[in-house]
Order: C-alpha cells, then sequence, then structure tokens
C-alpha cells in the first residue's frame, strides 16, 4: 500500500511537465514531420502530396547550397577549433605565469552573446581591417572579406572558433588535469621528445575529450545561425546562407512552410547521424590507442 | 625541469589572449569616442571619456526596457527550471527499475538530439494560437526545453544519493514531497548551481527563440534590440557600441565576480554529456 501511494506522489511531480513537454516539444514535432508531407503555406488549405517535398529537397538548388556551405563552415571550424583549443589547453597546462588570468580570458567568449560580438567583428572586417589594409598597402587586406562570396565564409569561421575555442580549451584542461605527473616523468627518462610525449602518453590519455569536444563542436556548427545573421545575413548572394538560416527564411516568410519542414527533418537525420558516426569512430580510436 | 616556469609559453599565451580580448577592447574604446576621433584611429583611447554616446543609445533602443525584459526572462528561466527540473529528475531517477519511468527518463533526454529549427515553424504557430507570443511563453519554452538536458545531468547526481537518508526521513513522518524538498534538493546544490549557470547564460544571450516567438516592441530582449537597431546604428558606429557595450557588461561583471564558478559549472555540464 505504501509503494501505491508512492507511486501516485511520483506520478505528481512528473506529469505536468511530461504534459508540458509534450505539449510545447513532442506535438509541435510531429507537426513538423506531419506537414511535410503536404504543401502547407504557413497559411490556408493544404493537401497530402506524399513525399513530393522530400524529392524537392534534393532537387532546389538553394537548400543543396545551405548545405554545401553549412558542411564547408562546421568541418572546417570543427578541425580548427580543436587544434587550436588543445594546443592552449597545452600552454595553459604547463607551468606558465598567470594562469588563472590566462585561463579567464580565454574562457570569456563562452559567455558573451554571440549575436552582439558577431556585429563587433562585422565591424572589425569590414571597417578596421580593410582601413589597416589601405594605410599599409596590403592589397589583400584592402577589401573587406565580407564582400566577396568566396572570402566571406571565413568571417564565420573566425567567429566561430574564436567562440567555440572557449568551451572546448576549459575542456580538454580538465583532461589534462587527469593525466598523472609521473607519467610524464617516467617517459622523460627514457629519453621521449615532446613530441612522443604527445603522441604516446597525452593524446591517448585525453582521448575521451577529443571526441567529446569533435562532437559537440561539430552538432554545434552544424546549426549554426547567429553568426550568420551577424556576419552576413546569409550574403553575399546566398552564399552564407546556413541551414537553419533558410528553413527561417524561407519557412516563415517564403511560404515554403511544408518544404521546409522537409528540410528540417533531414537535417535532424543528419545530425543525429554525423553524432553517431562520430562517437563510433573516435570511441573505436580511444580503445585502439 | 616541469617545475621551471615556461616563459616562452607564457608569452606565447598572452599574445593569444590579445585575439580574444581585442573585440571587447574595440568595444570599449569606441563607444566613449565620437565618430571624428573613429574616423582619426579605431584603436586609440578617446581624449575625453564622455558619455554622450550611452546616453543617446540608451533612449533610443530603449535600454532599460530591453535590460528589464532580459532579466525578467532570466531570472524566471533560472529559478522554475531549477525547481522543477530537478524534481521530475528525482522522480525518475528513483524509478528508473520501472519501464514507464524508464521510457520516460530516454524520453526526455533523446529531445537533446532534436535541432530546434525542426519544431520552430510549428511552434510559432501554437504559440501564436495560445496567445503566448510574449516573455512569458518564452520562460514556459525555456523551461521545457532545459528539461532533455537537465533531466540527464539531475538523473545522474539523485543517483548518487544513498536512499537510507530519505527512508529515515519517512519514518520521523515526512511526506514524500517533504523528503524532496527539505532533504534530497538542498544536497543536489552543486547541480543547482550548474544547472542555474547553464541556463542563464542561455536564456541572456540567446537569439533565435526571442526572434521567432516575441511579436511584441515592449519585448524586445538585448540580443535582440541590436539585431533590430543594426540599420540605424550603421551610420553610427559608436553609438552601436555603446549600445552593445551596455548589452554586454551585465553578463562580463558577472563573470568577472564568479568566475571560478561559471567555468567549473559549465565544464560539469559539458564532461556529463
Amino acid at each position: 500500500m505504501m509503494d501505491k501511494k508512492n507511486t501516485r506522489v511520483y506520478l505528481m511531480m512528473v506529469l505536468p511537465a511530461l504534459i508540458l513537454f509534450f505539449g510545447f516539444h513532442t506535438f509541435p514535432l510531429i507537426q513538423g514531420v506531419f506537414y511535410s508531407f503536404t504543401d502547407y503555406r504557413g497559411y490556408g488549405d493544404w493537401n497530402f502530396i506524399g513525399i513530393e517535398n522530400y524529392i524537392n529537397v534534393f532537387k532546389d538548388p538553394r537548400i543543396l547550397n545551405s548545405y554545401q556551405f553549412t558542411f564547408k563552415f562546421a568541418i572546417v571550424s570543427t578541425i580548427l577549433v580543436n587544434i587550436i583549443s588543445l594546443t592552449i589547453a597545452l600552454g595553459l597546462n604547463s607551468k606558465v605565469k598567470f594562469h588563472k588570468t590566462l585561463r579567464g580570458i580565454y574562457f570569456m567568449p563562452n559567455i558573451l552573446s554571440i549575436l552582439i560580438v558577431g556585429f563587433v567583428f562585422k565591424f572589425i572586417f569590414s571597417v578596421f581591417i580593410p582601413e589597416i589594409g589601405q594605410s599599409f598597402g596590403i592589397e589583400g587586406l584592402a577589401k573587406s572579406i565580407l564582400g566577396s562570396k568566396d572570402s566571406a565564409w571565413i568571417a564565420i569561421v573566425i567567429v566561430g572558433v574564436w567562440q567555440a575555442a572557449a568551451l572546448n580549451v576549459i575542456l580538454y584542461l580538465s583532461g589534462l588535469a587527469t593525466i598523472p605527473e609521473d607519467l610524464y616523468e617516467a617517459s622523460g627518462l627514457d629519453g621521449a621528445s615532446k613530441w612522443q610525449q604527445f603522441r604516446h602518453v597525452t593524446f591517448p590519455l585525453i582521448a575521451p575529450f577529443f571526441t567529446i569536444n569533435m562532437v559537440l563542436a561539430m552538432k554545434n556548427f552544424l546549426m549554426v545561425f547567429d553568426h550568420v545573421v551577424a556576419l552576413t545575413g546569409g550574403g553575399p548572394g546566398r552564399a552564407t546562407q546556413s541551414i537553419s538560416l533558410l528553413i527561417y527564411e524561407d519557412g516563415f516568410s517564403g511560404g515554403q512552410f511544408a518544404l521546409q519542414s522537409a528540410n528540417a527533418v533531414i537535417y535532424f537525420f543528419v545530425i543525429v547521424t554525423i553524432s553517431v558516426i562520430q562517437i563510433r569512430f573516435l570511441q573505436k580510436r580511444e580503445v585502439q590507442m | 625541469m616541469r617545475n621551471k616556469t615556461n616563459y616562452i609559453t607564457t608569452i606565447l599565451l598572452i599574445l593569444g589572449s590579445i585575439f580574444i580580448l581585442f573585440p571587447v577592447f574595440i568595444t570599449i574604446v569606441n563607444a566613449f569616442k565620437t565618430p571624428a576621433e573613429t574616423a582619426q584611429s579605431i584603436l586609440s583611447l578617446p581624449s575625453t571619456w564622455t558619455f554622450d554616446n550611452f546616453k543617446t543609445a540608451i533612449e533610443m533602443t530603449n535600454f532599460f526596457k530591453a535590460f528589464g525584459n532580459s532579466a525578467y526572462v532570466t531570472f524566471f528561466t533560472v529559478i522554475l527550471t531549477i525547481l522543477s527540473n530537478s524534481l521530475v529528475a528525482y522522480a525518475i531517477a528513483r524509478n528508473l527499475h520501472r519501464k514507464a519511468f524508464k521510457f520516460l527518463y530516454f524520453y526526455l533526454v533523446s529531445a537533446m538530439f532534436v535541432p530546434f529549427p525542426i519544431i520552430m515553424l510549428p511552434i510559432v504557430k501554437q504559440m501564436s494560437a495560445l496567445g503566448l507570443m510574449n516573455l512569458n511563453g518564452l520562460i514556459i519554452l525555456y523551461v521545457v526545453y532545459g528539461l532533455a538536458f537537465n533531466t540527464f545531468l539531475y538523473t545522474g547526481y539523485v543517483k548518487t544519493i544513498p536512499k537510507e537518508l530519505e527512508e529515515a526521513a519517512i519514518v520521523d513522518g515526512c511526506s514524500k514531497w517533504g523528503v524532496f524538498w527539505r532533504i534530497i534538493f538542498p544536497i543536489l546544490s552543486p547541480m543547482n548551481a550548474t544547472v542555474g549557470i547553464l541556463t542563464a547564460l542561455w536564456a541572456w544571450n540567446d537569439f533565435l527563440l526571442p526572434l521567432v516567438i516575441l511579436s511584441d516592441q515592449g519585448d524586445r530582449t538585448l540580443p535582440l534590440v541590436q539585431y533590430v537597431f543594426q540599420s540605424q546604428f550603421a551610420t553610427n558606429y559608436n553609438l552601436a557600441f555603446a549600445s552593445y557595450l551596455m548589452a554586454l557588461l551585465p553578463m562580463l561583471v558577472v563573470y568577472l565576480f564568479l568566475q571560478k564558478r561559471i567555468i567549473s559549472g559549465v565544464t560539469q555540464g559539458a564532461i556529463k554529456s
């Protein structure tokens, strides 16, 4: 009897939250999937049209373009962010002066609004750097990189890496803190070089942190939105329109509610698939090392 | 060998930190300058530190209104998230051996993998139908969406709390609710802090959800205001920087004082995932 009463209390603890979660998360999710099989424009009548939207997703040049940009951006940023933050973390982990202050500075970007930081960077890219380029006569810098279809994405990578490195540095640092000091002493006595030490002692031991960082960074970069809005608004043309930005723009005001819903469903599967593949692959490597 | 200070690394790290601080530096010095001074040199310090830009920016963007909105949303999101999400996770963690609760756990946690754009279009229609295109609607969504990750964080923590503690209290005549609020909730404090910090950073800095959910001008949050005023700022950078600085400053000040807590909170949250 006691148990029954307890069960009722436990149910009362979860039920309100469960109902709200279903109503505000699962229900819209089902609706999104549902509308992806219709020709709904966001208002008015609609009909079932089967998987036509899904076929069109693969034919729509704007959607394909957004995937191309998003992947290019996410892959390059993920690699860069991991190289840079591991380097910084290794530096912070060695005997340095002002250790706490430096750590505090490197983590700061994580607490700032990326939209506002993006606006500041926009000024740096479009006004400050070209000015420097002009006054020193460096032709490569004299024009804003945001203005060209070929280079605008690099600016977004820079801002993305600037911010994401903060979290990754801290995560690598907590990984490095788990390595016992005597392991280095032992390998030091064996005459191992710094690089060998890193390759055979440090890296294998922080491999789980490498996995977390790769997966987290990739997943976050694939959802890039604020950076793009702040720096380019998706331009020039549609050169830097990310997948989320496209779903937002064309889904709300482009009358493509249904098509963009199908796009979002595919996007969902892409993110899950990539995360799972990354985890599988990287964990297998962890064991091998 | 490892006990000697590594000066080369220190210098390299300081040089690197300049790159991190540079945007903040640009923001601060130009927020105090006149357009003429900025045109002369972007990097130089202002000749006189005047607050004129701030005054104009405050009036133009209705800063205090936006600040109040951001503070309101962040405050209630954090409080309600900690109170509700810990309770839910507690009930789940104590019943994980049962199929229904185990299902519930995976149901909530798997939502972490659902990218927001897939629910973005329908949720806006739904919120509009419910008349919740306002700050309170925003708070509801943050609290509900936080459940996915926070259930995961809290459940792992509750499992480490021995059940004997509760049993003793029940013998003393405490109800299950009393057990949670008087015994479990205080023990959860370190996790409450982690969840509170992560939630505060999210609610304060978020841009996409306010962008799609808030319909009324008077409801705009700080990031949203910067976005809305972009076109007007384009003609006067100094005004823009004053406005950015005011929007960034509250979090910077909090960070200055709670740096250690914030770093450890965010790290814990990320490692658990």
